[in-house]
């Protein structure tokens, strides 16, 4: 993975001292909390329910090991012992006093982390596919792209004080694996048929308050444009963003009210200016960084170990996480394993700071030191020879790491809620447990199948509920805490928002509508036919009226 | 005279920044004396006679608002001194656009001076942008500010104070 020179270790370096000199002026009298406000933003903290929380980002979602060791660290030196994955590639704690940050900061320095951007009115931590590198399917590895972005987006002078917050996502593989469709910008990196490398350029999509699809501005863009046409983007929205208003402020209303015709028009009269520019990338510069992310140095395998398959044969629990927690590799002999940290009873995303360890150790072990994060809030492995899988196996399970759900309905993305958020309506994690309960047994977990099920609680979507295939939404009902169904929502290439079934629940009913739903669908699915298939082809009235059903009728007699 | 930072130094400072009040127009408003930085609107309705006043004891110069982009100057650009960018609110960043838009596009030579609310904090930031003056916020201490137009020695991007970004001269 990228390793900082003497430039990167540099600017982490001054951004610590920055801000512990900005700490210091706000408890002085010298910044007035609104001020402060904005600068502590831009370093991931907010004043929060309980506590600052701390959002520390994980570029495109890679760690090495030394990294994880220090996140467990911070945890257990700064926090309560635990931290969480969120949807965007980073992590968050809970419990730091702002007046620990600073130097929470400085050990984030010492192993090439910061929390830089991560949130305010800025350019966010860019994100990407969890299987960069080693997914059978790609085109490009993202992540060299991905670094130079982040280099070019990290104090960007002229888009500090956008109208709202601007988040970018790159895919590199024919499967959109990183929501690239419900972004700021989303970028697909393609070949055009001269077999140059380039981008799709999506604008205008996001989640939140006003959910929309992102729409193509340019078909093919060169690489090495790929900076300054972003300038001539961000430059269109900096000066013409609505900042009266921050519920239309994100770009994607700028599209909207232009139309993607117009808005591209905009943005290519722009880029006129800026094309072939200084900041057009070269090729020495993609080189350099793009050395940091050869491949590991993969021995030669058999392409099935006879080991392995032997053990799965033998072990139907170890078979299960295989079938659920494996990936194949590209390199024969390899596998990409997911640790799940969806341990029914536990918050989704959650780790305490001895399974950040275990985790960094298992890395060392059995994947390059190296570990990976997912917007589904699990960790991969990506480099696990497949003779090792079953060590692997025995390792995880000891510290709650083995759980074998992934895809399936425990394996639930879930915003902290209104446990620890502020913004919230409503919480989450009870909700996600209670499901989780309802499907403890594996039996019927597996028959169930893959599904996707994503809980926010709040319009700010953070649990990404829209793309659900299941949604769920918690809203404020005169001060009680209630939550809203929607159904079909999906992410991938043809990515797809979930539509509002009806009324919404009390807290206590959530997890009976949602097993209700999964009734539906196994009385009617054909063979072979996953959730959203039989969803698609019923529509959603079979499952509204299972719900409603018995509601609606008693409304009716009334 | 009030006291601004001009090229990363505190100095006195005589010009007034004219900014219509509740019911006053652009063309009925008494035009001061110079040096003044005049709004937008006033310099387009009333250029030739600004011109006619201006002398090099009293210039004139023009600021722009925070919707306003440097389109509309592209013409007097050679006449104007100073132009100066105002802020809102610290947190509105259309001036950073506006300001490199004066340098690097229509290659701008004179003053660009930040005006309204103009915090310490964000002088790196401005600078960057070509954004060479600063009239801080009257609350603000300029002798202090200074310290934090360096904050980052080497930062990675293309701007105006550093035309090549990092990636280009990066040592090998």
């Amino acid at each position: 993975m990228y390793r900082y020179d003497q430039y990167d270790h540099a600017l982490v370096q001054e951004r610590v001292a920055q801000f512990r000199d900005q700490v210091r002026r706000w408890k002085a009298g010298e910044l007035s909390d609104d001020e402060f406000r904005p600068l502590r933003l831009q370093n991931g903290l907010y004043i929060q329910r309980h506590a600052p929380m701390f959002r520390v980002a994980v570029p495109y979602g890679m760690l090495s090991s030394a990294q994880l060791r220090r996140l467990a660290k911070i945890a257990r030196d700064y926090d309560k012992g635990y931290a969480h994955f969120t949807t965007r590639h980073n992590l968050q704690y809970n419990w730091i006093p702002v007046e620990r940050v600073p130097d929470a900061l400085a050990e984030l320095a010492e192993v090439e982390m910061h929390a830089i951007q991560t949130s305010g009115n800025c350019i966010r931590n860019v994100t990407t596919d969890q299987f960069a590198g080693v997914a059978a399917d790609e085109i490009l590895d993202p992540r060299p792209l991905c670094e130079l972005l982040r280099q070019w987006s990290t104090f960007h002078p002229e888009f500090a004080f956008l109208p709202r917050k601007f988040k970018i996502a790159v895919n590199g593989a024919l499967e959109d694996r990183a929501l690239t469709w419900f972004h700021d910008i989303g970028l697909h990196i393609r070949k055009n048929e001269a077999g140059e490398v380039g981008f799709r350029v999506i604008v205008g999509g996001g989640l939140g308050r006003t959910p929309i699809r992102g729409q193509v501005v340019r078909e093919f863009l060169h690489w090495q444009d790929i900076l300054t046409y972003n300038e001539a983007i961000l430059r269109v929205y900096n000066r013409y963003g609505r900042r009266d208003n921050a519920y239309k402020a994100r770009i994607k209303i700028l599209v909207q009210a232009l139309g993607v015709e117009k808005f591209a028009e905009q943005v290519e009269a722009e880029w006129a200016h800026l094309k072939g520019g200084p900041a057009t990338l070269t090729q020495a510069e993609y080189d350099r960084v793009a050395a940091f992310f050869n491949p590991p140095a993969y021995v030669q395998l058999p392409a099935i170990d006879e080991g392995f398959v032997q053990a799965q044969a033998e072990l139907p629990a170890f078979a299960r996480w295989v079938e659920r927690n494996v990936r194949p590799h590209r390199v024969p002999g390899y596998a990409s394993v997911t640790l799940s940290l969806k341990k029914p009873g536990t918050a989704p995303g959650d780790v305490t700071d001895q399974q950040m360890e275990r985790v960094a150790d298992l890395a060392d072990r059995y994947s390059f030191g190296e570990v990976r994060v997912t917007h589904e809030q699990n960790l991969v492995l990506a480099d696990v020879r497949q003779d090792e899988l079953q060590a692997l196996w025995e390792d995880a399970k000891a510290v709650s790491l083995a759980t074998p759900n992934i895809g399936l309905i425990t394996d639930m993305i879930c915003c902290p809620g209104g446990d620890f958020c502020d913004l919230a309506n409503a919480k989450s994690i009870p909700i996600a447990n209670a499901i989780q309960a309802k499907f403890e047994d594996l039996d019927y977990l597996y028959d169930i199948g893959d599904i996707e099920l994503n809980i926010s609680g709040c319009m700010n979507s953070c649990g990404h509920h829209h793309v659900g295939h299941i949604g769920v939404l918690g809203v404020d009902k005169g001060n009680e805490e209630w939550y809203q169904i929607t159904l079909g929502g999906r992410q991938g290439n043809n990515a797809l928002l979930g539509k509002v079934i009806g009324p919404s629940f009390p807290a206590d009913e959530v997890a009976g509508v949602v097993e209700k739903l999964i009734q539906v669908y196994l009385e009617n699915r054909h063979e072979e036919e996953l959730f959203i298939d039989t969803l698609d082809r019923l529509g959603v009235e079979p499952f509204k009226t299972r719900i409603y059903g018995d509601r609606l009728k008693g409304k009716n007699a009334a | 005279m009030t006291r601004i930072i001009k090229n990363r130094a505190v100095v006195e400072d005589s010009w007034s920044v004219l900014r219509l009040a509740e019911g006053e127009t652009a063309d009925t408003i008494a035009l001061p004396q110079g040096p003044v930085l005049v709004p937008l609107s006033v310099w387009t309705t009333r250029k030739s006679a600004l011109l006619a006043a201006s002398s090099p004891a009293a210039p004139v110069g023009v600021w722009l608002a925070a919707g306003e982009g440097p389109e509309g100057l592209v013409d007097d650009l050679a006449r104007l001194p100073v132009i100066a960018v105002d802020f809102p609110k610290f947190t509105d960043g259309r001036g950073y656009s506006a300001a490199r838009l004066l340098r690097e596009r229509y290659n701008f030579q004179g003053e660009i001076r930040a005006i309204g609310d103009v915090l310490p904090d964000q002088l790196f930031l401005m600078a960057r942008c070509g954004i060479d003056a600063f009239a801080l916020r009257a609350d603000k201490d300029a002798d202090k500010a200074l310290a934090l137009f360096d904050t980052f020695k080497t930062p990675y991007q293309a701007a105006v104070d550093q035309p090549q970004p990092l990636f280009r001269r990066r040592a090998a």
